[in-house]
């Protein structure tokens, strides 16, 4: 049996149509599932892991569906893309409902600063961040960007809705950040690894250029 | 630094987008998917689809259009209009929804807004309030539902606080007085809401022409801004229209 080229992980935390759809669109020669089964995810050649809602409730339910070892398995093991609250909860800990994450990554998740947050005109800043918003990519000592940040301008913009965000211990692990109005953590990589805190699927077309480069990526 | 966003409005009605005035000589718009793929083409950063369908036993229709167009568009799509429950708020996600908007059940059962937040997350529920301003209350504007015909006595400052309050990710303001006047958006209103809530503001009702979309967030403090007429009819691209914000200053994804 031909395994399937890319599994979706289903753990029953909102909607997952949206990302298939738009790997299906970038790879139309592929298979693509939405899936909540350990073996089929263990068999995929590559996994995404999105995330929508509360992290504590997003855990509670990857759990309640016995998906940690496949999760854990696959982001050591094979192309692996976290969207959203799954880049939060490959770390250890989240301030949302006190959580605890999968530690996989030293580092906490944290909340942007309610109060007094302002940009450079002076305006407030709301939350949840929501929109567009700009994206720098991290540069290996100045020289190649990643394999995921093929074809996308530095600093395009990439549509994120959160309210919370990594901070990674290992800065090394950091592949992009954006401002608001700090610099905050908005893309990591490591070897067969990379995660995103906003939602390329939803990003037109530099979100589908990072999805296509996703689904042809041999780290 | 995040960009201010641009929202056309498309009008369902029978699982068709139309377009009219004010409600009357309603006729097809065009194909679904193509006239969102060239919104998303011009540049628009959601759209939202408002299903206006008289009657509940078409009201599903609207889903088939969401499941079309989202599987060709990869942006946010937004979809409001008779959502009564959890399950009419599921059955639109699962379509390919990423936000809904509820209005006036938010009004009838304030409870159902927490239990979609609590169920779906706060980033996929949208609030949407009609306000109006009024003359015979101890505040300034006034909810009123059902397409604007009815009173609800509720301040509609302290009515946003509530929502967002209870788990609201974002609210759209529709000023009643304005909406279709083609004069710009109430933005005292929702300059006072803004300031009020910390959730993201859409500013709708009453733009005329890009002046408007610009007032809307240097003066309304709205976050993003909606707009239908003014694009349907071929007056201004939303490629023109971000031109015209990004040259006023305003931050935008072009």
């Amino acid at each position: 049996m031909k395994n399937t080229d890319i599994a979706v992980v289903d753990y029953g935390m909102g909607n997952l149509r949206s990302v298939a759809k738009a790997l299906e669109h970038v790879a139309p020669g592929k298979s693509v599932v939405i899936s909540s089964n350990p073996d089929e995810i263990a068999s995929a050649n590559r996994v995404v892991f999105p995330g929508q809602g509360a992290m504590p409730d997003c855990m509670r339910e990857l759990d309640a569906r016995g998906l940690r070892a496949a999760v854990l398995d696959a982001a050591s093991n094979k192309p692996f893309l976290g969207i959203c609250i799954g880049l939060q909860m490959l770390f250890e800990h989240s301030e949302e409902g006190d959580a605890a994450g999968l530690g996989l990554f030293k580092g906490q998740v944290v909340r942007f600063a309610t109060a007094d947050m302002h940009d450079r005109h002076g305006e407030k800043l709301k939350v949840p961040h929501m929109g567009w918003n700009q994206v720098y990519q991290s540069r290996d000592q100045g020289l190649a960007s990643h394999a995921l940040w093929q074809g996308i301008e530095d600093g395009a913009r990439f549509y994120y809705v959160h309210s919370y965000y990594v901070q990674p211990e290992e800065l090394s692990l950091v592949a992009g950040y954006s401002e608001y109005p700090n610099s905050f953590t908005s893309a990591i990589a490591k070897n067969n690894l990379f995660a995103v805190q906003f939602h390329p699927e939803k990003s037109a077309s530099a979100g589908l250029q990072m999805l296509s480069n996703f689904v042809n990526w041999l780290p | 630094m995040l960009a201010k966003r641009i929202i056309p409005c498309l009008d369902v009605t029978d699982g068709r987008v139309v377009k009219g005035v004010n409600f009357l000589e309603l006729r097809d718009a065009g194909d679904p998917v193509e006239i969102a793929k060239r919104y998303d083409d011009q540049g628009a950063d959601e759209l939202t689809f408002l299903d206006i369908t008289a009657s509940s036993d078409n009201r599903g229709l609207i889903l088939h259009i969401i499941e079309q167009v989202a599987s060709q568009v990869f942006i946010p799509l937004t979809v409001g209009g008779g959502v009564r429950g959890v399950e009419d708020v599921r059955r639109l996600l699962n379509a390919g929804a990423d936000k809904v908007s509820i209005n006036t059940t938010a009004v009838l059962n304030p409870q159902m807004v927490a239990d979609a937040a609590q169920r779906f997350g706060s980033q996929c529920i949208v609030v949407a309030i009609d306000a109006k301003k009024v003359d015979n209350q101890p505040f300034e504007w006034e909810v009123f539902t059902h397409g604007g015909r009815k009173a609800t006595g509720l301040d509609a400052v302290k009515w946003a606080q509530h929502m967002a309050s209870l788990g609201a990710g974002e609210l759209l303001i529709t000023s009643m007085d304005r909406d279709g006047t083609k004069i710009g958006f109430n933005n005292p209103l929702n300059k006072a809401i803004s300031d009020a809530v910390e959730v993201p503001i859409i500013a709708s009702g009453g733009v005329g022409n890009l002046q408007h979309l610009v007032d809307g967030v240097k003066l309304g403090g709205a976050d993003a801004v909606l707009a239908a007429s003014i694009f349907h009819y071929g007056e201004y691209t939303v490629k023109q229209a971000k031109q015209y914000m990004a040259q006023q200053g305003i931050e935008v994804r072009l």
